[in-house]
C-alpha cells in the first residue's frame, strides 16, 4: 500500500524501487532520483517541456482500483495491488509524478522505442563525428551507444542541408546534425528573452534558422551552444580547436561582476581552450553570459606582466621586495585594494595596510545590469572587501581623498593591488609624485609610472574564494600554472607584509584561512576545504544598510 | 590441477662415455659448415615485408592528392606512447576542399616515443594514417626524429580509397544546392 | 746459404727465432680470424665479409674473394687494437695489470724453441730436424715453460680487482694444475717407448717422430694408432690446458663476463687472445709430433721416402720446405680441430671440469701408463 510521506511528496515507483519525489516533479527527475538514467534529447531542466524528442518513452502504470468501490485490486498470484499498465509507452519528460505512479524502463517495449527513435534521429544525421567539435560530449553519440541498434539499415541518400551558417558572431549552426530537440529556440525565448530562433519547413526538410533579418547576438547566445545536445550549435571561438575529452575541467568562479557565476575552465597542458557555465542552481543555474567565456584570453594576451621591474629595470622578485620595503620605511604608504581580489588576498591587502598604518581604498567599477547573470557591480569581490575588514564602506568610482592626500604630500607611496590608479581619478601627474609599488598581471598606465612593479597570476592560475552579491562565498582553483618567474599573488602580498614589517603570514589557501577565519567574523568556524560546490551563504546583517548598486537578477533580489 | 611425473631416462653407456655425442655433434657441425648461409645481407638485400607490416607511421593522401587527415585526434587520443601531436585547424576557402571544413594545422609524430602498435591507424575513421613499410628511422638529433606534416605525407604518399567519402558528400551537396 | 753460416751463432739463432715468429705470429693472428669465418660457417653465417681496402676493391676477382673471406677485417682489427684508447681502469694494481699480457706472450713464444717443425736429409743419410734449440730435456722444457703461462693469468685475474676477474684466475689456476698431471701422464709411455733399451735418452720430440718413420707396421704407424688412450687424454688435457671451449670456464662469458681478462680492452686485450693461440699452436704442434707422425705424410709413409721418390734428398732446402709445410698443414688441421670441437660442444660446469680431470681422466692416465709400462717393458725385454 502506497502512502505518501508527506504532504508534498509522492511516492512513485521506477522499475520496482519506490521513491517520494516532491509534487510536480517530472518522471525523468525522479527517476535520475531513483538512479536510473532515463535517455532524452530536447528535455533540460532549466527550459520548459516540449516533448518532441521521444527518446524518454517509458512504459507507465497505475495502481488498478476497482471502479465502483474504489478499493484496492489485488492480484491473486502475488497479493499485491494489481498495476493497471498503459499499453502504450508515455514521455517520461511530460509525465508528472503521481501517487502511486509506476514506470518501467527496462522493458522490451521501451527498449524498442529507444532503438526506433535513435534510429530515426541518425537517418539524416551525417556522423561526421571526426569533424565535429560535440563529439566527447555529444549525446547523440553517447545514447547512440547505450540505446541504439548499433548498425544501421538505412542505405538511402541522406538529406543535405546547409552545413556552415553563422547564426551571430560567435555562433555557427550544422543544420544537418540538428535533431530538432528545440532546446536552443526555448533557451532564447525563455530566457534570453531574445527570440529570434525557429524551424522554417516540414517534416525531415525542418531547418533551424534566424528571424529574417535578426542574428544570434545576445550576451547569452553562447548557452544554446552548451545545451545543444548535437554538434548543430558550435561555438565559433572553440571551433575546430581541440578535442573535449583532451581537457581538463576546473571548477572556477566568473568574474566579470558580482553575479559570481560558477564556471568550469576547461585546459590542456596550461592553455585554456574554453570556459563554460557550471550548474549552481542557487546561483546561475545552467547558464552563464557570453563576455564572461572570453576571459580566459587575458592570460596568454599580449602585455602580460611576467618579470619584476624596479625602477623601470627588469629585477628579480626579492630585488622588488627589497626596494618595497625601503619605501615602506620612508612612511606615506596608501593601500589601494581590489574587489576583483580574491577574499584571501584581501585579508592580506588588510593586513599589508596595518602593518604600514596605512589606510585602504577599493575602487568601484559599475555598469549596467542586464538583470540576469550580469549585475551592475563589476567588481566580483566587493563583498569579500567588506567581510575580511579591508574596507568599511561601499567603493568610490574615484579615490578623491586619496589624491588630495597626493597632492599635499601626506601620500609619498601607493601600494595598487591590481588597480589601474588612472581609472581611478589618480592623474598621470599625481602618478609621477607618487612611488607606486603595483601588483598586476598586465601592463598598464599604473605599471608604466610604478618604481616597483611585482607580476600577479589571473584568476585562472589561483585558487581562493569570492563573495557574490548573495553574500555567497565561493571558491575557485587554479587551472593553468602562472608564466614562469610569477609566484603566487598571496605568496607576495604576504612577502609585503614582511617587507612593511608585518608579522609572518601563511601564503597558501589552507593555511591562510586557518589564521584568517578567527579574524573574520563573518567566515566563523569556515574553512576553504568545507565550502561546498556551490558556496556558502554568509551573513550579510552586518552590511545590510550599505546601497549596494546591484539591482535584481537571476536568484538575487536585493534586499532594498 | 593434475600433475604429471616426467621421468628422466637413464643414460645409455655411449651418452654417460660423452665421447660419441662430441662426434655426433661433431657430424652435424660439420654437416652445416657446408650448407648454404641463411644470412640476408642487409644493407644490399631488404627482407619481403609481409602484409599488414606496421613499420613508420604516415600520413596518406587519397588518389585525387587530398589529405585524407581531418584531425579529429583520435590517434592521438589513442596513442599509447602519447606519440602524436596534433594542431587541429580549419580548411580554407576555396581549397576544394572546404566542404570537409577540417584538417590538421601541424601533425607531429615522436619517433622517439612511437611504438609501433598501430593502434593510430585502427582508430582513424578516415583511413589517413597508415603504418607503412619503412622500419628503420634515425636522425642526429631528437628535432629530426620528430615526423611533421611535410614529412608525413612524403613518407605516406597516396593509398587507393574504396570510399571517397567526403567526394560522395561533396556531390550530394551540389546536387542539391537550390543554386547549381 | 753460405752466407748465413758464416754470421756469428747468436745472429744466426737470432734471425731463425725471428723467422719462426715471422710466421708463427700471423698464424696466431690469422687463426682468430679463421675462428670467425669457421664459426660462421657452422652457423650458417657468412661471417666477416664487409672489410675491404679501397685499392684491393679495385682488383677484379681476388678483391672480392679476400673480401668475401674477411681477410682485411683481420688487418682491421688488429689495427683497432692498436690504435685503441688504452685505457687501464682505475681500480687495477697498475704494474701487474700491464705485465700480465706481456707475461702471457713470453712462454708462448719462448717454448717454440724446442719444438722441431720439419726435417731435411743431411747428405750422410740421417734425417735432421729443423729446430731452434734441439734440447735433450725438448718435451719437459715445453711443459715447463707453458706452465708457466699461469702466472699471466692469475696474476691479471688478481691485479685487475674485480671479482669477475679473480675467479678467472683462481680458476685458472685450479683447472691448469688439475690437466697438467693427466697431460704429462699421458706422454710417458711414448717416451717409454722411444727410449728403448741401448739407445741415448732423450726427452726431444724429434726422436719421437723418428720413431713413427721407421720402416715395417710398427715401426712406420704413428703413436696415436699404437697409444690411442694416451693421444685421447692428451688432447683432453690440451683442451683444457690452453683454455679452449668446452674448458674455458677461465672466461666463461655467461657466468663471469670475460673471466680473467674482464678488464682488459685494446692492444693488451689482444696480447691474451694471440697468447691463447699461440699456445694452441704449439699445443697441437706437439701432438703433431707425438702422436701424428710429426712432417712423415701419411702412416708408414715416411718423409724420407717422399724424398726417394722426389729425389728431393740432395735439395735439403726444398725438402726442409716440404717437411714444413707438411707438418703445418697438420697443425692447421688441428687447430680447424680446435675450433670444430668450439663451435659444436657446450662448456662445461666448472665442477664437471674438475670432475674429469681429477676422477676420470688422471685414474685413466695412470691406468694407460701402467698398461704400457708393464707392456712395454715386456716387449723391450
Amino acid at each position: 500500500m502506497i502512502a505518501p510521506i508527506k504532504p508534498d511528496l509522492v511516492t512513485v515507483n521506477v522499475d520496482g524501487r519506490e521513491i517520494a519525489v516532491p509534487k510536480g516533479t517530472n518522471m525523468i527527475e525522479a527517476a535520475r532520483l531513483a538512479g536510473v538514467d532515463v535517455p532524452h534529447f530536447c528535455y533540460h531542466p532549466k527550459l520548459t517541456v516540449s516533448g518532441n524528442c521521444r527518446m524518454c518513452l517509458v512504459e507507465t502504470g497505475v495502481p488498478a482500483v476497482d471502479p465502483a468501490t474504489k478499493a484496492p485490486v489485488i492480484d491473486p498470484g502475488t497479493g499485491r495491488q494489481k498495476i493497471n499498465w498503459s499499453p502504450r509507452p508515455a514521455i517520461a519528460c511530460a509525465t508528472n509524478a503521481s501517487p502511486g505512479l509506476h514506470i518501467r524502463t527496462t522493458t522490451p517495449l521501451v527498449k524498442d522505442c529507444r532503438e526506433g527513435v535513435m534510429e530515426f534521429l541518425l537517418v539524416n544525421h551525417p556522423l561526421d563525428c571526426p569533424i565535429c567539435d560535440q563529439a566527447g560530449e555529444c549525446k547523440l553519440q553517447e545514447q547512440a551507444t547505450g540505446y541504439g541498434r548499433g548498425t544501421s539499415r538505412y542505405i538511402e541518400e541522406k538529406n543535405v542541408k546547409p552545413k556552415r551558417t553563422q547564426l551571430g558572431s560567435r555562433v555557427t549552426l550544422d543544420d544537418e546534425r540538428c535533431i530538432l530537440c528545440s532546446r536552443c529556440i526555448r533557451f532564447c525565448r525563455e530566457i534570453a528573452h531574445d527570440d529570434v530562433l525557429g524551424f522554417v519547413d516540414r517534416g525531415s526538410h525542418s531547418t533551424l534558422t534566424c528571424y529574417p533579418g535578426r542574428s544570434l547576438e545576445n550576451n547569452y547566445s553562447l548557452n544554446t551552444v552548451d545545451i545543444c545536445p548535437v554538434g548543430a550549435l558550435t561555438s565559433t571561438d572553440f571551433r575546430f580547436k581541440m578535442r573535449v575529452w583532451f581537457l581538463k575541467q576546473t571548477d572556477s568562479i566568473d568574474t566579470e561582476s558580482s553575479a559570481g557565476v560558477n564556471t568550469v575552465v576547461w585546459s590542456r597542458e596550461g592553455v585554456i581552450h574554453r570556459i563554460t557555465p557550471r550548474r549552481n542552481d542557487e546561483v546561475n543555474d545552467t547558464w552563464m553570459a557570453d563576455s564572461g567565456r572570453i576571459a580566459y584570453k587575458a592570460v596568454r594576451s599580449e602585455g602580460r606582466l611576467t618579470a619584476a621591474r624596479v625602477a623601470g629595470r627588469d629585477g628579480s622578485t626579492g630585488e622588488a621586495l627589497a626596494a618595497a620595503a625601503e619605501l615602506f620605511r620612508e612612511g606615506g604608504v596608501a593601500v589601494v585594494g581590489s574587489g576583483r581580489s580574491s577574499v584571501e588576498e584581501q585579508f592580506l591587502t588588510r593586513r599589508l595596510a596595518e602593518s604600514l598604518k596605512a589606510r585602504a581604498w577599493l575602487v568601484s567599477r559599475v555598469g549596467q545590469s542586464d538583470k540576469l547573470l550580469v549585475s551592475a557591480d563589476r567588481n566580483p569581490n566587493v563583498r569579500g572587501a567588506l567581510v575580511t575588514g579591508l574596507v568599511g564602506e561601499l567603493p568610490q568610482k574615484t579615490l578623491g581623498e586619496l589624491s588630495a592626500a597626493i597632492d599635499s604630500g601626506a601620500v609619498r607611496t601607493v601600494v595598487s593591488v591590481g588597480e589601474d590608479l588612472l581609472c581611478a581619478g589618480i592623474s598621470l601627474v599625481q602618478l609621477g609624485r607618487v612611488k607606486v609599488v603595483y601588483l598586476g598581471t598586465h601592463r598598464d598606465a599604473t605599471s608604466e609610472a610604478a618604481r616597483i612593479v611585482l607580476p600577479a597570476l589571473t584568476v585562472f592560475e589561483k585558487a581562493g574564494s569570492f563573495v557574490n552579491q548573495q553574500f555567497r562565498i565561493q571558491k575557485f582553483a587554479a587551472a593553468v600554472p602562472g608564466p614562469a618567474g610569477v609566484q603566487d599573488d598571496l605568496e607576495t602580498l604576504s612577502a609585503l607584509i614582511r617587507a612593511a614589517g608585518g608579522p609572518d603570514l601563511p601564503s597558501a589557501v589552507g593555511p591562510l584561512w586557518a589564521v584568517m577565519a578567527p579574524q573574520v567574523p563573518a567566515l566563523g568556524a569556515v574553512q576553504h576545504g568545507t565550502i561546498p560546490a556551490t558556496g556558502l551563504l554568509l551573513d550579510s546583517s552586518p552590511w545590510a544598510g550599505l546601497p549596494f548598486v546591484e539591482g535584481e537578477s537571476l536568484h538575487h533580489k536585493p534586499a532594498r | 590441477m593434475a600433475v604429471k611425473i616426467l621421468r628422466q631416462k637413464p643414460l645409455s653407456l655411449a651418452e654417460k662415455v660423452y665421447l660419441p655425442q662430441v662426434v655426433a655433434g661433431m657430424r652435424i657441425t660439420l654437416k652445416h659448415m657446408f650448407a648454404r648461409a641463411q644470412t640476408l645481407q642487409y644493407p644490399e638485400q631488404r627482407p619481403e615485408i609481409p602484409p599488414g607490416y606496421r613499420g613508420v607511421p604516415t600520413l596518406v593522401k587519397d588518389p585525387n592528392g587530398r589529405e585524407k587527415c581531418v584531425s579529429c585526434q583520435l590517434c592521438e587520443f589513442v596513442c599509447p606512447p602519447k606519440a602524436i601531436r596534433i594542431t587541429p585547424g580549419s580548411v580554407p576557402e576555396g581549397s576544394g576542399r572546404d566542404h570537409v571544413e577540417k584538417a590538421p594545422k601541424a601533425f607531429d609524430i615522436d619517433m622517439l616515443r612511437c611504438i609501433y602498435c598501430g593502434l593510430c591507424q585502427e582508430v582513424c575513421p578516415e583511413e589517413a594514417i597508415f603504418l607503412q613499410n619503412q622500419f628503420s628511422m634515425s636522425g642526429y638529433s631528437r628535432s629530426e626524429m620528430v615526423n611533421d606534416k611535410g614529412r608525413l605525407y612524403e613518407a605516406g604518399g597516396t593509398l587507393p580509397d574504396r570510399h571517397f567519402k567526403w567526394d560522395k558528400k561533396r556531390a550530394a551537396e551540389e546536387a542539391h544546392s537550390p543554386h547549381a | 746459404m753460405s752466407l748465413f753460416f758464416q754470421l756469428p751463432v747468436v745472429i744466426q739463432m737470432a734471425l731463425k727465432g725471428l723467422a719462426v715468429i715471422c710466421v708463427i705470429f700471423p698464424i696466431a693472428g690469422a687463426c682468430s680470424m679463421a675462428e670467425r669465418k669457421v664459426c660462421a660457417w657452422i652457423q650458417d653465417r657468412p661471417g666477416p665479409n664487409r672489410a675491404i681496402p679501397p685499392w684491393f676493391a679495385w682488383m677484379p676477382i681476388v678483391g672480392p674473394a679476400l673480401q668475401k673471406l674477411g681477410a682485411f677485417q683481420l688487418i682491421a682489427d688488429g689495427l683497432k687494437f692498436l690504435f685503441k684508447e688504452n685505457q687501464v681502469p682505475g681500480h687495477v694494481n697498475r704494474f701487474y695489470f700491464v705485465a700480465a699480457p706481456f707475461l702471457a706472450m713470453i712462454p708462448a713464444l719462448s717454448t717454440v724453441t724446442v719444438v722441431p717443425f720439419g726435417a731435411y736429409i743431411d747428405p750422410s743419410g740421417h734425417t735432421v730436424p729443423l729446430i731452434l734449440a734441439n734440447l735433450d730435456v725438448g718435451i719437459l722444457a715445453v711443459f715447463a715453460v707453458a706452465s708457466l703461462g699461469i702466472y699471466s693469468m692469475i696474476l691479471a685475474g688478481w691485479s685487475s680487482n674485480s671479482k669477475y676477474s679473480f675467479l678467472g684466475g683462481v680458476r685458472a689456476s685450479a683447472q691448469l694444475i688439475s690437466y697438467e698431471l693427466s697431460l704429462t701422464l699421458a706422454v710417458i709411455p711414448v717416451f717409454l717407448w722411444i727410449n728403448a733399451p741401448g739407445r741415448e735418452g732423450t726427452l726431444g720430440l724429434g726422436r719421437a717422430v723418428e720413431f713413427q718413420s721407421q720402416p715395417g707396421f710398427w715401426g712406420g704407424s704413428w703413436f696415436i694408432f699404437i697409444m690411442p688412450v694416451s693421444a685421447l687424454v692428451f688432447l683432453i688435457a690440451l683442451f683444457a690446458e690452453t683454455n679452449r671451449l668446452p674448458f674455458d670456464t677461465i672466461e666463461s662469458e655467461a657466468d663471469l663476463v670475460g673471466g680473467f681478462h674482464t678488464e682488459y680492452g685494446a692492444f693488451k686485450w689482444g696480447l691474451f687472445f694471440v697468447a691463447e693461440y699461440l699456445n694452441m699452436i704449439i699445443g697441437s704442434a706437439v701432438f703433431v709430433l707425438l702422436f701424428f707422425g710429426g712432417w712423415n705424410p701419411l702412416p708408414w709413409v715416411p718423409l724420407s721416402a717422399v724424398a726417394g721418390w722426389f729425389g728431393l734428398a740432395g735439395h735439403p732446402v726444398v725438402l726442409g720446405f716440404v717437411s714444413v709445410c707438411i707438418f703445418l698443414a697438420k697443425v692447421l688441421f688441428m687447430i680447424f680441430f680446435f675450433m670444430w670441437v668450439r663451435w659444436t660442444v657446450p662448456r662445461f660446469r666448472y665442477d664437471q671440469v674438475m670432475r674429469i680431470g681429477w676422477r676420470i681422466l688422471l685414474p685413466l692416465a695412470i691406468a694407460n701408463l701402467l698398461v704400457y709400462a708393464i707392456g712395454i717393458a715386456l716387449i723391450q725385454h
